[in-house]
């Protein structure tokens, strides 16, 4: 018993950042109809960024919110110079752009700090002030830390004008055009938006799995499989599709042993594919003609 | 001087020209009609005024010209626009389809008195003000669509056909409405309609196009009493 809930504890908490990415994805689809593949990869980046500001002898929070900081601007960046010229380019087009993309932040961050494996810190006390042993340090900090922003993102999107606006833009450009909003501009909040979610998760992880160019794949595929299974329409659904991944995996593990838990996660993926298309919370649009 | 001011006006869709320099003037306070058959351009013209296809030739709005401006730039000029399908939020709440209108305003006063006088107009909006508004019938919808525009208070409402799709009973009214909003608050309106009796009871003059020209053009009386018009459009 105790060991089921130390795997669920420990899944919620990797499951917080697929739930990262999850998001990320899910937001840049929701605007723009493409998967951005390269979502690990700059969250990668980010992580890194902060692993030299706090080599470099910064402290940890501080490091932490400049990373988050430089992510935004660098995803509204790579938004208003490489996507907004691309806007109307078919599939193919940004699939390529996509992998570019991966690759630049892939082999930079392994030009710039090389591909050995580092240690990242744990912003987290070594001991928690109670007594457990169904979790760790760092998982129940991670996990705060990212449900305190997916929190803060909420309130973003349901509760400020700009939050409205940017739902807007993705959802219906040409009116939002007509009534005053700059659609290309909240693309690129978007963008950096993403960016900096993909960050918060690229550093909370990081302590895990290691800090090094390819961390990032794993995780960006269950990142992946969670927004497809909450459905790509629905970024709530896709956060609590990043949850779920993060459970069934290790409850398969337990269940199958660890050889098979990749195997039997993805079964349990196109089962409920199977059954609903659309994923768990994809919301078929209620619209009349 | 007119408030819009068309000059050979010309649109394209990619090679497509659907408008062959068409002009035309609104004076300030006045009702303009376009008729036209499916596919004359009356939907063109009006997204032409807003930057939404490419164009040729110039708009000038109040004595200053906006063409080739952004259509969300036109906008802040008082240029509302209720397009052709109502273009409705369809994920969001009727009364968040109303603030989206009021976008580019700050006076948060002035927009929460529009909003009261949106749902004067309109009692069905406020009945259902926290429903998504896709879930809303199309005349509904329409009512939101025409909402909207006015959340911007707008100088200039350019309507794409506002009766469609319309219950007989719920045009008439929304037609009061439309004079209303011209005679008390002095909104100058550029009318698209396939109802051409009813756009020529409201408007002061009309323009009539085919493919992509304006063929005939004169005060409402002028056109209701022409053959041509009142045989192909008014059907007696
Ligand atoms: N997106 C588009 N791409 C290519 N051609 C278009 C496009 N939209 C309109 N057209 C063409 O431009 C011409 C004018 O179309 P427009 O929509 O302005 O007509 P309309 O007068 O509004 O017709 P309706 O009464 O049916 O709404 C038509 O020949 C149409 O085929
Ligand atoms: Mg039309």
């Amino acid at each position: 018993m105790e060991e089921l809930i130390q795997q669920v504890l420990g899944g919620i908490a990797t499951g917080a950042i697929y739930a990262c990415i999850a998001l990320s994805v899910v937001m840049i689809y929701q605007a723009i109809d493409h998967f951005n593949f390269a979502q690990g990869e700059m969250a990668m980046f980010s992580a890194f960024i902060t692993w030299q500001m706090i080599d470099w002898g910064a402290n940890y929070w501080v490091a932490f919110f400049i990373c988050i900081a430089v992510s935004f601007i660098g995803g509204v960046a790579i938004e208003r110079i490489v996507f907004a010229p691309l806007h109307n380019a078919p599939v193919f087009t940004h699939i390529v752009v996509f992998i570019a993309l991966f690759q630049i932040f892939n082999a930079g961050a392994g030009f710039i700090w090389e591909f050995t494996i580092k240690e990242f810190p744990s912003p987290f006390p070594e001991r928690l002030p109670f007594d457990t042993t169904l979790i760790g340090p760092h998982e129940l900090g991670m996990t705060v830390v990212t449900l305190i922003m997916l929190g803060l993102i909420f309130l973003f999107f349901r509760f400020t004008p700009i939050g409205l606006a940017m739902r807007a833009a993705a959802a219906a450009p040409d009116s939002a055009r007509l009534v005053g909003i700059s659609v290309g501009w909240m693309l690129a909040l978007g963008w950096g938006l993403a960016a900096a979610i993909g960050a918060v998760g690229g550093m909370m992880i990081a302590p895990v799995v290691y800090l090094e160019p390819n961390m990032m794949l794993g995780i960006l595929l269950y990142g992946f499989a969670g927004a497809v299974v909450g459905g790509l329409t629905s970024p709530g659904g896709a956060v609590l599709g990043g949850f779920l991944m993060g459970v069934i995996e290790p409850l398969a593990g337990m269940a199958i042993g660890s050889e098979l838990k990749l195997t039997v996660a993805l079964v349990v993926i196109v089962t409920i594919l199977i059954f609903k298309p659309s994923g768990l919370f994809g919301r078929v649009v209620v619209q009349r003609v | 001087m007119a408030l819009l001011d068309v000059n050979n006006l010309e649109a394209f869709y990619g090679p497509i020209q659907a408008l062959h320099g068409i002009s035309f003037s609104l004076e300030q306070g006045g009702i303009t009609t376009i008729l036209g058959a499916n596919g004359a351009g009356k939907t063109t013209t009006l997204r032409a005024i807003c930057g939404m296809v490419k164009t040729g030739g110039d708009v000038k709005f109040d004595g200053e010209s906006i063409a080739g401006k952004k259509t969300e730039s036109i906008v802040r000029y008082g240029v509302a626009h209720v397009p052709e399908g109502r273009g409705t939020f369809v994920r969001v709440s009727t009364e968040d389809n109303l603030r989206l209108g009021a976008y580019s305003r700050r006076d948060a006063a002035g927009i929460a008195e529009d909003m009261e006088r949106v749902y004067g107009y309109f009692p069905r909006l406020k009945e259902r003000r926290e429903q998504q508004a896709g879930t809303l019938s199309g005349g509904e919808q329409q009512m939101l669509a025409v909402g909207r525009a006015l959340m911007l208070r707008p100088r200039l409402m350019l309507l794409d056909e506002p009766s469609f799709g319309l219950a007989p009973l719920i045009v008439r009214e929304l037609f009061e409405i439309l004079r209303v909003i011209n005679k008390e608050e002095g909104v100058s309106m550029l009318l698209v309609e396939q109802n051409a009796t009813l756009a020529l009871n409201l408007a002061d003059n009309a323009y009539l196009l085919e493919t992509g020209r304006v063929v005939i053009s004169g005060t409402s009386d002028e056109i209701s009493a022409d053959e041509t018009i009142r045989q192909s459009y008014l059907g007696y």
